[in-house]
């Protein structure tokens, strides 16, 4: 888990997402106990209120929940709700942004195609002129 | 007993006005940081939380019970303050016994431990001990008090990276594990940006402002690119710490996060970051 203190998005939501990841990658499996509020907030020097935040917005979308008196437990099926939520903002996130990117570098549609598809596209592209 | 109530306190020493009627509400189990720069007020203040000195006009109030001479009130603050008080020919271990007759509570044990982990010679006689050390002394005192406030001054004076580290995780540890209040008066602000609630600065005297600093950050964010650029994002926006090497030129725009206007930063290739509290500090207090 990695916390960027200059990152614009709140550490709260940072923490959330990466406890997300852990999820997605298997660190922390279903039905499993997690890092307390309190070793979080101890190694990444936070206070406890925000790491607590972070935590319960899992919470309230049925992703972690609370076992009295145990700790916070990975939901069964929180993978795949994990796995909806991002695929839903995949679009938003990863997409439109590329496609921003490519249109300040005049890569056209076609090239970054041929680049999902092959790997370097325009590499591909400049060894055809040159032929 | 855990609420501090600062209503209309003044403190005046022949013509200067070190305090001039401050009302601040701390509450119960929270981490404050107090911050101002140097001869705002900060340790004055701290000083009559803890009955040290008067208020000229005003009075202090925890969990509405009076601080002036109030033994029973005042066996709850511990107060690590930036001078050496402690007797300087005593050694470490014996005045750890010696702070125990005056806060029952005060955990010998942790205190041997802590002193262990961070490598202070509990042998040692407090005169000397290097800054460092010194820092470390009194803060371990404090921590192991078992106050139910905590008033820390320039708790990190002296301390190396790797002991400051270990000092705030410690302090984070120990209040998740007996919450208490807590109040950091620092001028290392960045450092202690995560680890405090709230904020509370303090300007010549003078209340400036007692926020979260989520939501002060909230209210605040960076935008940077070329120079000529920043100039015109920046233009008929309310902005401070404009900084520029070269060409290139940053700013911190007062404005919530949401209202900044991404069509125009994308059209001029600007970029935008987060606000950062010390950014928010300088221009508050300068």
């Amino acid at each position: 888990m990695l916390i960027d203190f200059n990152s614009e998005k709140p550490i709260y939501l940072q923490l959330a997402e990466a406890i997300e990841d852990n999820i997605l990658k298997g660190i922390f499996e279903e039905e499993t106990q997690i890092v307390s509020t309190t070793e979080i907030s101890v190694k990444y020097k936070i206070n406890p209120a925000t790491a607590g935040k972070g935590v319960n917005v899992l919470v309230d979308e049925g992703i972690l929940y609370k076992k009295r008196g145990l700790g916070m437990f990975v939901s069964a099926g929180a993978k795949e709700k994990i796995l909806e939520k991002r695929r839903n903002s995949f679009y938003k996130e990863y997409v439109q942004s590329l496609l921003e990117e490519a249109a300040k570098l005049s890569i056209s549609k076609e090239d970054i195609i041929k680049m999902i598809v092959g790997g370097n596209g325009i590499e591909d592209n400049s060894d055809k002129g040159s032929k | 007993m855990k609420t501090i109530q600062i209503k209309g306190v003044s403190k005046v020493y022949g013509y200067t006005k070190a305090l001039d009627k401050v009302d601040i509400t701390i509450e119960s189990d929270r981490i404050y940081g107090l911050l101002g720069r140097n001869g705002a007020g900060k340790t004055t203040l701290l000083n009559l939380m803890t009955n040290r000195i008067f208020p000229t006009e005003g009075e202090i109030l925890i969990d509405g019970e009076t601080v002036f001479e109030n033994d029973r009130v005042l066996g709850n603050i511990f107060y690590m303050t930036e001078k050496n008080l402690y007797p300087e020919d005593e050694r470490v271990r014996n005045i750890y016994k010696w702070i125990k007759e005056f806060y029952p509570s005060f955990d010998v044990e942790y205190a041997k431990d802590l002193s262990e982990r961070f490598g202070l010679d509990t042998k040692k006689r407090v005169k000397s001990l290097s800054t460092g050390y010194t820092s470390i002394f009194k803060a371990v005192a404090a921590l192991a008090s078992n106050a139910d406030i905590l008033l820390l001054d320039e708790p990190v004076l002296g301390l190396d990276a790797n002991h400051r580290d270990m000092f705030y995780k410690e302090l984070i540890s120990n209040y998740s594990e007996s919450p208490k209040t807590i109040i950091i008066s620092t001028h290392l602000i960045e450092e202690v940006a995560s680890i405090i609630e709230e904020a509370i600065i303090i300007k010549e005297g003078k209340l400036v402002l007692k926020q979260s600093v989520e939501e002060l950050l909230s209210g605040a964010y960076m935008v940077s690119g070329e120079a000529s650029k920043v100039d015109k994002y920046i233009q008929g926006r309310k902005c401070i710490g404009i900084d520029s090497i070269g060409s290139f030129k940053s700013a911190t725009v007062l404005e919530a996060v949401n209202n900044k206007d991404e069509a125009l930063a994308e059209e001029l290739e600007l970029e935008f970051g987060k606000a950062e509290l010390q950014k928010l500090f300088i221009s508050l207090t300068t």
